[in-house]
């Protein structure tokens, strides 16, 4: 037994001298972060300055992307190479892929972030500012704001009234169609949910599935749900719906599954098995008629001659007292700064230049299915598809961002809503009252904010 | 067990000089009797490495991170800040996974089903291939390397494979039914119901083949003295497999169940790598990521599901130290 305990107290010591590395590495890790970020804030020129140009700082940078496809990885190191070319700075890129960027943001984040980093606007941005894991960049804002809508900044901005976010481009989640099948069969677009529907009728008797569906990934479904909902039940519900206001429960929002549930005889009667990958070549194949989706879906057509063929027109109307929002879900892609930046001054004018129309156009020259956000970005250059969202965007008085950016990460994901909106597009004649109480339910029993 | 496994080795067992009194060295360790002087320091040091680095590592590996997660599950943390930012919220989260969340008790349902389908169907399928093959019928070893070709993969790629095999307009199975392309086309792995079963043949047709590897091996091990012994008494081919080869081959029937109902249990990679299971593919592994790992960092609620699996786990793990525990002594 004496040799036995002789064991244990080794291991015992063992034990506590891991555990004292461990408390070691914590500690110096934290102590070089705040190496760090004293330094930076220290750091007397500060790239940030009102002379706004940032000539000549020089020094280098971290920069995490999502922009892993190969088309916007390229067209983000152009933008990268440009700002070296301006600045000097040199800002090396960290890729990752982008769902799973996004499943690893929380640990990314707390870890050892790049300087800056891809994000979304919304209340996906606004929860990370809350936690303290980005940089106030309103001094940045001071420089750059005149450059951008009043929309643009207040989704920038985070709950503090600080703003965290520099917005790079968005894009319109829209009806899309094929504008020759409609002029050999002579559709006309719809204005209003009853010519759409005629319409769909229509379709459906020449052999077409009015509208392609796929929602096998989740999230696409949710972007139906945003848009009944802005139509029947307002911007304002919406978004209350999204931040625990409103109610899942409520009337509202049950009359939104009711009147969805009416509409899916014109969708895809198949949609769980089929990304929206597929359900975008049945549109441009010609099998279904029109597809409710972000302008992305353009993506899939890669003959520039079918590209062309494509527009798109807003969802049709209700003709409830919210048509006049003409409210739309246009997400806005952009930039961040970790809490936990190393080279904050590089970084916040890496910033001032990505808000910079010469930084957006260098990137939608590449990608075409997305509209700039800042105002001195050259829209002559815009493709007639970039022109209609432009128009589009414009036309809305109330923008929402999307539903798994509008409202909390731990509700909106594969974990919760992905699966819930699945549950009732398998089974949309299923008991709505027990269906939504669920949801609600779930919602209520996650932690306070 | 150390109890009564140390004393016997202890008494005058001279293993070449290793016995001489040594002086002062020891003397601590003396307290509970001298026989214990025959492990010399170096002994002792030898022992401390080979016990202590297993123990460590055991201890760091899985009962921390099992404490961890069943310390988590009844707090309320989203993964961000210090543990002071960490609730103790009592069995919150376990009334939130039994009474609210929809795709808890579905997943429950799964876990089992698949256990189901493997314990009675995949196992069975693939101990039978391998009494067939047993038998040195002609071509035996082509048709163990055609069974045994899927096990070689991971089940990314299995799930991958039978995606196209399943995949409703340009699918094998649809297109072979001629119903690709059709309103009438079967949408496998989108629907519902059917989706589990399609699984369940995908990841079965790895199964069967790994446990016909298993107990291929294990056929080959047995003495044919015995066939021959029990074809003598007059048993037919039946009779001598279920009354002579199958209990003889009790240690691989264990190692076959404890492989099935692990393969079962750890399920995740093929039902994710489909459509991370969702739509009546979930899986409780699935709940524990997506709960965990994505955006949402549910940490405690990850947590709890994670001890549901880990009860469901006991069960087995149970039954399989009960098994070796008491074959031991012998």
């Amino acid at each position: 037994m004496a040799e036995l305990d002789g064991l244990r107290s080794v291991t015992r010591r063992q034990v506590l001298k891991g555990g004292a590395a461990v408390a070691a590495l914590g500690g110096v890790s934290a102590f070089l972060a705040a190496c760090g970020s004293s330094g930076a804030t220290t750091a007397p020129s500060g790239g940030t300055g009102p002379s706004g140009a940032a000539p000549s700082i020089g020094g280098s940078m971290t920069f995490g992307s999502n922009y892993s496809d190969d088309v916007p990885k390229t067209a983000m190191q152009a933008v990268v190479d440009a700002f070296k070319a301006k600045t000097g700075i040199d800002v090396s890129v960290n890729t990752v892929e982008h769902g799973k960027f996004q499943d690893t943001i929380n640990a990314y984040l707390q870890a050892t972030p790049d300087d800056a980093f891809t994000w979304f606007a919304g209340y996906r941005m606004r929860f990370f500012a809350a936690q303290g894991l980005a940089t106030d960049i309103s001094d940045v804002w001071g420089t750059v704001a005149a450059n951008f809508s009043e929309a643009f900044k207040t989704a920038s901005t985070g709950d503090d009234g600080k703003q965290y976010f520099i917005p790079f481009y968005n894009y319109p989640w829209v009806v899309i169609y094929r504008k020759s099948l409609f002029t050999e069969k002579g559709y006309t677009i719809p204005k209003t949910i009853d010519e759409f529907t005629a319409l769909g009728d229509k379709m459906k008797a020449d052999g077409l599935i009015p509208l392609a569906f796929g929602d096998k990934d989740g999230w696409p479904a949710m972007g139906t749900f945003d848009i009944l909902n802005m139509r029947m039940n307002g911007y304002d519900f919406h978004v209350g719906l999204m931040a625990g206001t409103e109610k899942w429960t409520d009337p509202k929002t049950k009359a939104v599954f009711e009147k969805w549930a009416e509409l899916l005889p014109y969708f895809d009667p198949q949609p769980l098995g089929k990304t929206w990958q597929e359900a975008a070549q049945d549109m441009i194949g010609g099998k279904a008629g029109m597809y409710f989706l972000g302008t992305f879906a353009g993506e899939q057509a890669t003959d520039p001659a079918v590209h062309d063929d494509l527009d798109f027109f807003p969802f049709p109307l209700f003709g409830t007292e919210y048509d006049a929002e003409m409210g739309i879900d246009a997400p806005i892609d952009g930039f961040m700064v970790s809490a936990k930046a190393k080279n904050l001054p590089q970084a916040k004018a890496f910033m001032e230049f990505l808000a910079s129309g010469e930084a957006v156009d260098i990137f939608l020259k590449s990608s075409p299915n997305n509209v700039a956000a800042a105002k001195d970005a050259d829209t002559s250059a815009y493709t007639p598809f970039q022109k209609s969202m432009a128009t589009i965007i414009g036309g809305s008085n109330k923008i929402a961002q999307f539903l798994d950016r509008d409202t909390r990460p731990d509700f909106a994901g594969a974990n919760a809503m992905q699966g819930f909106l699945q549950t009732f597009l398998g089974e949309p004649t299923q008991d709505l009252d027990g269906f939504l109480s669920g949801v609600q339910a779930f919602y209520d029993s996650l932690p306070p904010l | 067990m150390a109890d009564y496994s140390v004393p016997p080795y202890a008494p005058p067992v001279d293993s070449g000089g290793a016995f001489a009194p040594q002086p002062g060295g020891v003397a601590p360790a003396r307290r509970r009797g001298r026989h214990f002087s025959v492990l010399t320091r170096r002994d002792r040091m030898v022992l401390a490495l080979m016990v202590g680095v297993p123990a460590f590592i055991h201890i760091f590996l899985i009962w921390i991170p099992t404490i961890g997660s069943i310390v988590l599950s009844f707090t309320s943390w989203n993964g961000i800040g210090g543990l002071e930012n960490i609730k103790w919220i009592g069995t919150r989260n376990y009334e939130t996974l039994v009474n609210i969340y929809p795709p808890f008790w579905p997943a429950v349902q799964h876990n089992f089903m698949w256990l189901g389908a493997f314990l009675f169907i995949a196992t069975p399928l693939g101990m039978l291939l391998a009494v067939i093959l047993d038998q040195n019928i002609r071509g035996t070893r082509i048709y163990q390397s055609v069974l045994y070709m899927p096990v070689v993969l991971s089940l990314a790629i299995v799930g991958f494979i039978w995606e196209l095999i399943y995949s409703p307009g340009q699918g094998f199975i649809n297109n072979a039914l001629g119903i690709a392309g059709t309103p009438d086309q079967i949408d496998w792995l989108g629907t519902k119901g059917l989706n589990l079963a399609a699984v369940l043949v995908a990841a079965g047709w790895r199964h069967v083949g790994y446990i016909m590897v298993l107990y291929l091996a294990g056929l080959k091990s047995v003495d044919n003295t015995l066939r021959e012994a029990a074809a003598i008494d007059g048993a037919n081919a039946r009779q001598t497999f279920f009354q002579v080869v199958f209990p003889v081959l009790a240690p691989i029937n264990v190692v076959v169940l404890v492989v099935t109902v692990i393969e079962s249990l750890r399920a995740f990679d093929i039902v994710y790598i489909i459509n991370k299971g969702l739509n009546g593919l979930e899986l409780l592994s699935v709940l524990i990521t997506t709960n965990l790992l994505g955006e949402a960092s549910l940490i405690g609620f990850g947590s709890a599901i994670a001890v549901i699996l880990l009860l469901i786990s006991i069960g087995p793990i149970i039954f399989y130290l009960y098994r070796t525990m008491r074959e031991m002594p012998e």
